[in-house]
């Protein structure tokens, strides 16, 4: 053994720890930017040693596609916006894929691993490589609205993917027997298009599941090269993040009921609704029965409270009202009302969503609660404000076995004195279910762009303030 | 095929690791842990340095550099934006 190869294991065996702990340390608040460093420095480990190899000089080349690779990724890093990060992700994600599949095309080209396992473990790369890649980019232009969020489904969809499957295996066979560069390339096509044809039939609301499933891809796809070059830390790496990422997804499909199964098999939901006019709403609130009120009464409302309990949902993402959320606890904490968050589990677009985005606004991680430890509070609770969340408060989930979201945990916000919901639209919301909670008498609607309702909410609160 | 069953013994080992690691993460840090482990399998940068450092820059050594230039966007990208998330992550009275 030369020392080079020791140091190499030594460094793999230091990076592949980090990488565990790094994992480990983000299971708490406490530890988590630790846990995001040690990962930092196990990836700086991992590329130094790899630039010590024998045979990789060129280092004019890759240091030039670093920096700019680096410099792309900095950028985007620093300038998206914090209601943006599931799509950030996703967008990440893809390049692992790109990058997956151009190393096993160039471990092809190589022609260094000419046996039937090297021939499978390259075809391996690239399809699910393509997968991770072309899916992905459906994922992030489904959750930044630049195609349409509802699931895209067909007559013979199934059966198409059947086909799709068939084919792979066929042109798998071809290139495993031939080792002809064209059975590889016409593979890279077909399971481009199957990532494309997968994820849009799902649903936009199922995306966050979709975006982990799709990370552990990524993992894969390190996997599948990993074993093609014969390198051991890949293939801890790519698998450490590929079955975390399932795990993940698992966790995410038993937060809304279903199986991870049935999100992936798609076809669930509405997508986006679109928003009817503003003065439609009013009226057509009224005619079907439903308490309609503005910001001023819902923030006097709020001031004789005790105890106010916020449920956060997209909308407030959408309509980025978090710093506002944050004066209006000022505001209400100044009155000696105590105020608390709920969180659903799967608020917003991804698990988490709601919380990265109320830490944003500087709202202490303690004031905010899982639906657990929270849900049993709404009964002695005065009021509940629920900001642009729909279908993690609606009590089909509890009561219409026939509904789709039947048997999902909610938070039970009904139960409290009165709910106010600000929404834009009486919509259904992502799921496009219809929502019983509105029409209750202890609820009052506070139609508006949940910024604007917000921000009259607190102006009126200060302005009683000001009198007192 | 004796290399590949001792690649298959690791990736199976590390498996079991990756299984057991994320049981007891706290809903909160979902997001952040989903952007850390796309980080981390930004690994992928390991092999393409390995494919874009050996010899001629040929057509290989192209999707070689290619691929250093897309695993680099999710490492540094990845990295930097979970550790945006995370400062904001405080407690109260801090």
């Amino acid at each position: 053994m030369s020392s080079l190869e020791g140091w190499t294991t030594v460094a793999y065996l230091a990076a592949s720890v980090l990488f565990i702990f790094s994992i480990k340390g983000l299971a708490s608040p406490a530890t988590a930017r630790l846990g995001n460093v040690l990962g930092i420095l196990g990836m700086v480990i991992a590329v130094a040693i790899t630039l010590a190899q024998p045979g990789v000089d060129a280092y004019v080349r890759i240091a030039v596609a670093s920096l700019a690779g680096g410099v792309v990724g900095a950028v985007i890093a620093v300038r998206v916006p914090m209601t943006a990060m599931p799509e950030t992700v996703g967008l990440f994600n893809s390049f692992v894929g790109l990058a997956a599949v151009l190393v096993s095309l160039v471990a092809y080209h190589r022609g260094e691993h000419p046996g039937t396992v090297g021939q499978i473990e390259i075809f391996l790369g690239v399809l699910i490589g393509m997968v991770t890649w072309t899916g992905s980019v459906v994922a992030f232009a489904k959750l930044n609205g630049r195609i349409a969020g509802r699931p895209l489904t067909w007559p013979g969809r199934q059966a198409l993917n059947v086909v799709i499957g068939l084919v792979t295996l066929a042109l798998g066979a071809w290139f495993v027997t031939t080792h002809a560069a064209l059975p590889l390339y016409l593979a890279v096509i077909v399971t481009g298009l199957f990532g494309i044809v997968w994820v849009v039939a799902i649903g936009g609301a199922d995306m966050p599941v979709v975006i982990s499933v799709l990370n552990s891809y990524s993992g894969f796809a390190s996997v599948a090269t990993g074993f093609i070059i014969g390198n051991d830390l890949m293939i801890i790496t790519g698998s450490l993040v590929g079955t975390s990422g399932i795990m993940l997804a698992v966790i995410m499909s038993r937060g809304m009921n279903r199986s991870i199964t049935s999100v992936l098999m798609g076809g669930f939901g509405d997508g986006d609704a679109g928003v009817a006019g503003a003065a439609n709403v009013q009226t057509e609130a009224a005619a079907r029965g439903v308490n309609v009120g503005d910001p001023e009464t819902a923030a006097e409302l709020m001031r004789s409270a005790r105890d106010v309990i916020v449920v956060p949902g997209y909308g407030l993402a959408v309509a980025q009202a978090q710093h506002l959320v944050k004066q209006l606890v000022e505001q209400l904490e100044e009155d000696g009302i105590r105020v608390r968050f709920a969180i659903h589990p799967v608020a917003g677009r991804m698990p988490g969503h709601m919380n990265v985005l109320l830490a944003e606004a500087d709202i202490p991680y303690d004031q905010v609660l899982e639906m657990d430890a929270i849900n049993s509070d709404f009964p002695d609770t005065d009021v509940v404000l629920v900001l642009g969340a729909n279908d993690i408060v609606n009590t089909d989930a509890l009561e219409q076995p026939g509904s789709p979201i039947y048997g999902m945990p909610i938070l039970e916000a009904y139960r409290a004195r009165t709910v106010m919901v600000v929404k834009r639209s009486l919509n259904p919301g992502f799921s496009g279910i219809d929502n019983p909670l509105f029409y209750r008498d202890n609820t009052m609607m506070v139609f508006g762009d949940a910024r604007v309702v917000v921000e009259e909410m607190v102006r009126a609160l200060k302005g009683v303030a000001a009198h007192a | 095929m004796e290399g590949f069953l001792s690649h298959l013994t690791v990736f199976v080992l590390a498996a079991f690791v990756g299984w057991q690691v994320v049981w007891k993460v706290a809903p909160a840090l979902h997001t952040p842990l989903m952007s850390v482990s796309n980080a981390i399998s930004g690994i992928i940068v390991v092999g393409s340095m390995l494919a874009a450092g050996y010899a001629a820059l040929d057509y290989s050594g192209w999707l070689g550099v290619l691929a250093v230039f897309f695993g680099m966007i999710n490492v540094v990208g990845g990295f930097w934006v979970t550790q945006r998330m995370l400062r904001m992550f405080r407690k109260r009275g801090r």
